[in-house]
């Protein structure tokens, strides 16, 4: 179970977060919607304390992730799968040391079981043929396979996905879905998607939340979040210029 | 700055050591840089054995030329620009690398996988930079003395035997020891301050140009200002 409680975080003169609430449901799926620059990213690099916040509490299993020294951080960190926006690969290496990398860093396996879990997880994601590559060598979409591939190599218990299909063509967008779905239903993670495809992610998805103006504006599960009363959620569902969120 | 420095030196006393990426690191700082700071040492020497044998000549010393030239490479002009030459081919492409990696949220990328990035990606640098700069500097002071006796000896007719019977006289160990010091401080210094300007890079195009300029820069003047404490110390 992850809680945000009363999350405040500033940078400079801009606040950004003005005192989030938040729970997400353990082994389920929650993607944070909302206007481009309205915190989500930052509220998802809070729940691993990639950043730290200004005032409030990320509890990870009742434990408060903002007061840990670093050793007791990089323990809680490792029940975390992370796929970043760029996927952000080690670009000096081949797709397989990356996937392999957590692996060789963070446990005792023997170079032949990190080929076979590699391999598999390659497999999983549609890269068997691909271990050989740089990330440079790579489409958009084969890497954010590649980086979801290594998100899942450590059997992590929640994963976090920061807009996993920005800059993807619509085809290529659900197939991340896709693999998003099934790898979620294969191994039992907690996911939590940052993501601007609505209504697609709809599909994959067990709640939404809506941020807005630093704070949570709505919180349902999609059907419920597609027919929301709040007119910034109907606002932003429907792409409207017109209404309560202010266009730049 | 400090802290970053303090938390790398610690990490390299730390289990387990990044053998590896040491062994890479030494070949990029070292190996990599041995050309440039191979022809930066050659047309060095060559200038020292012209400016110093009119010099010298003047007071009709010119069988001195060996020894000026080994003393000012040995206690000054080795250690700093062989630092200078490895700051700006190898200090400037740390500062560019991790200021990209930034950008690209692969440090980000470490952290979340648990794994210390200062451990991964400054500490192996700081070690191997400790290995191979004392190296570069011998290679430099060699490869210069050897430019100086071309000049000297080759061209300006001073005798081969009082080139380096001169040099023999007036070199001791300490001139070497010193050189040494200075440059392992050099190194720590050049990867010191290009892993932090690197590491804490705006992440923008514009953040990494600007701190691999700022690496460089601040490289050049720690370097100039910690040579003159080094020398009153050590004089």
């Amino acid at each position: 179970m992850i809680q945000v409680v009363d999350l405040y975080k500033a940078f400079g003169r801009q606040q950004v977060l003005r005192g989030v609430n938040l729970e997400f449901a353990k082994g389920k799926t929650t993607t944070i919607v909302g206007t481009s620059g309205c915190g989500k990213t930052v509220l998802l690099k809070h729940l691993n304390a990639l950043l730290l916040p200004d005032r409030g509490e990320v509890l990870i299993d009742g434990i408060d992730i903002t007061k840990l020294g670093q050793k007791e951080l990089y323990q809680i960190r490792a029940k975390f799968g992370v796929l970043f926006q760029g996927a952000a690969l080690l670009d000096s290496m081949t797709v397989f040391d990356n996937v392999a990398f957590p692996l060789r860093e963070k446990t005792r396996m023997t170079e032949g079981e990190v080929k076979t879990k590699v391999a598999d997880r390659l497999e999983q994601v549609g890269l068997a043929e691909m271990g050989h590559k740089l990330p440079a060598e790579l489409s958009g979409g084969m890497r954010k396979r590649a980086g979801l591939a290594r998100a899942l190599i450590m059997d992590p218990e929640i994963v976090l996905f920061d807009e996993p299909t920005t800059g993807l063509d619509p085809v290529l967008a659900t197939s991340i879905h896709q693999l998003i779905s099934r790898t979620q239903h294969d191994f039992g993670y907690t996911g939590i998607i940052v993501s601007h495809t609505i209504p697609q992610v709809f599909e994959i998805t067990d709640y939404v939340v809506m941020l807005a103006g630093g704070v949570v504006e709505e919180v349902a599960p999609p059907e419920a979040f597609s027919v929301s009363e709040s007119p910034i959620v109907q606002q932003f569902i429907h792409g409207r210029t017109e209404g309560p969120i202010d266009v730049l | 700055m400090f802290v970053f420095l303090i938390s790398a030196i610690v990490q390299a006393f730390r289990a387990p050591a990044k053998l590896r990426l040491i062994v890479y690191h030494i070949k990029t700082i070292g190996v990599d840089s041995l050309s440039v700071v191979a022809l930066s040492g050659f047309f060095t020497g060559m200038v020292m054995g012209f400016q110093g044998y009119y010099s010298l000549r003047q007071f009709n010393a010119e069988s001195w030329l060996g020894s000026a030239t080994a003393l000012s490479l040995l206690r000054e002009l080795g250690p700093v620009l062989s630092a200078f030459m490895v700051t700006g081919r190898t200090g400037s492409a740390m500062a560019a690398e991790l200021g990209t990696m930034r950008a690209t949220e692969q440090i980000d990328a470490l952290y979340s996988m648990a794994i210390n990035p200062i451990k991964y990606l400054v500490t192996p640098r700081i070690v191997a930079s400790l290995i191979a700069m004392p190296m570069l500097t011998a290679i430099f002071n060699v490869i210069g003395i050897f430019g100086s006796y071309a000049v000297g000896v080759g061209i300006l007719g001073v005798s081969s035997g009082s080139f380096f019977s001169g040099m023999e006289n007036s070199v001791v160990f300490h001139d070497v020891y010193s050189g040494m010091i200075k440059s392992l401080c050099f190194g720590l210094i050049i990867t010191w301050i290009c892993c932090y300007k690197g590491f804490h890079a705006p992440p923008m195009a514009t953040g990494v140009s600007q701190a691999t300029t700022e690496s460089v820069v601040l490289s050049f003047v720690f370097i100039l200002v910690w040579d003159y404490f080094l020398t009153s110390v050590m004089l």
